[in-house]
């Protein structure tokens, strides 16, 4: 039998650990699909040890919004146990990985932000929160570089993987528009000097995408129509998937420790 | 066991080479203290609190070496020490001894790099070949066998080596 939800008591802070939490530790989980699949040895390691890291991240920031709540949940209650409505991290990252040309620009285009977010956020008032942002940034900058790498090989490739890293990139572009969306909780974050205002890093982040597009020969979208709702709960069908394969264990066997 | 006669200084000296001795199990032949980790030790009565900083975020090796200088306090006549977890300032290679650089080299894994190198988003990166120290190698994976460690190969010798990231 299924056990029930927490309830979390999103508070502006809360809600915030909680997004980026979810962020991370959804990619991460994508990511972690790829063990034992990967087309490449190197590249097994190399999405794993990504995974890792972002799982990392998320334990972090998961712990520190249990902190802030204060109200007897811990990291391990936090990702076992919400439902996908109570999931509050970006529609991009839930995206499935499709092939590897559509994992990779998802992680092309979520690292090439994290990257600039975790560092914009060194200086975060909150000192756990710049903390976390400090470690985070420095993965985040090789995540990036990864990414980048595989983009032009990709790109510059053959007539099919340039095809399927098109596809991609169009196909995820929607997605992206998300991740500089702020709502007047997280505003008052960013007037208070704990949060940044992401929507200051999209110039900074296309001409990131711009560069290493170039060098792809690939064409980024100019259609800026942006699918939302993953910040609210609002969620693709694939969440739910992803939420019952990482949270069966829990809820099959409530409590239940290494 | 821990004597009456010795002072807090002498205590403390103990009490961090105990958890100094403490190994990375994935690279055996460098200390937590050759590698940065190692912050804080103190003493507080006959009680001892040791301050760590991870190294990477998800590095599955941390709870491991907390558990082991709980191990080693113990086993030097600590009861029950307290780790704690310390993630600011964060962890950087720039804080690795330059006898673990060496004992790292030896052990044939490449040593870390300045970390201002990390910021180049292409190339530009020189590793030295750690055992035959040509620098003429190529990069074969961003992520090696743990979160730390890159993978080369030396064009010289043709031996693959492990670098470890500058971070």
């Amino acid at each position: 039998m299924a056990i029930s939800n927490i309830e979390v008591a999103e508070t502006p802070l809360v809600l915030y650990a909680l997004r980026r939490a979810d962020d991370a530790l959804v990619l991460g989980h994508r990511l972690s699909e790829w063990c034992g699949h990967a087309p490449m040895l190197e590249e097994d390691m190399a999405l794993s040890n990504i995974a890792l890291d972002l799982i990392g991240q998320a334990r972090e920031l998961y712990s520190y919004a249990a902190k802030v709540e204060d109200k007897g949940n811990d990291e391990d209650k936090l990702a076992y146990l919400r439902d996908v409505r109570q999931y509050r991290n970006l529609l991009l990252v839930e995206q499935p990985n499709g092939d590897f040309a559509q994992t990779l620009v998802r992680q092309f285009f979520y690292s090439a932000f994290a990257d600039l977010y975790w560092r914009a956020m060194m200086t975060s008032r909150d000192t756990t929160l710049a903390a976390i942002a400090a470690r985070s940034e420095k993965e985040s900058a090789y995540h990036l570089r990864h990414a980048s790498e595989w983009i032009i090989r990709f790109g510059d490739g053959t007539e099919e993987s340039h095809k399927r890293a098109q596809v991609a990139i169009d196909h995820l572009w929607a997605f992206t528009g998300e991740m500089f969306a702020v709502d007047d909780g997280e505003r008052a974050l960013i007037h208070a000097g704990v949060a940044i205002d992401p929507g200051t890093l999209r110039g900074r982040w296309l001409t990131t995408l711009s560069e290493v597009a170039s060098e792809a020969m690939l064409t980024l979208p100019q259609n800026d129509w942006m699918q939302q709702g993953g910040r609210s709960g609002r969620h693709s069908e694939h969440l739910g998937h992803l939420l019952s394969e990482l949270q069966s264990m829990q809820r099959t066997f409530p409590g239940l420790t290494w | 066991m821990v004597t009456v006669h010795q002072s807090g200084a002498e205590l403390r000296q103990r009490a961090w080479d105990a958890a100094a001795s403490v190994v990375d199990p994935e690279i055996p032949v460098l200390t937590i203290a050759d590698l940065g980790v190692l912050r804080d030790v103190v003493l507080d009565g006959d009680h001892v609190e040791v301050a760590i900083t991870p190294t990477y975020s998800g590095c599955p090796a941390m709870n491991m070496i907390a558990l082991e200088i709980e191990v080693a306090l113990e086993r030097a006549g600590f009861h029950r020490p307290k780790i704690r977890t310390v993630l600011s300032p964060a962890w950087t290679t720039d804080w690795m001894s330059e006898a673990g650089r060496e004992k790292l080299r030896a052990y044939g894994i490449a040593p870390p790099q300045a970390a201002s190198s990390r910021r180049a988003l292409f190339g530009g990166q020189v590793v030295a070949c750690p055992q035959c120290g040509s620098e003429k190698t190529e990069l074969l994976s961003e992520f090696g066998s743990t979160s730390c460690k890159a993978l080369w190969r030396c064009q010289a010798c043709r031996e693959p080596f492990d670098y470890f990231k500058c971070h």
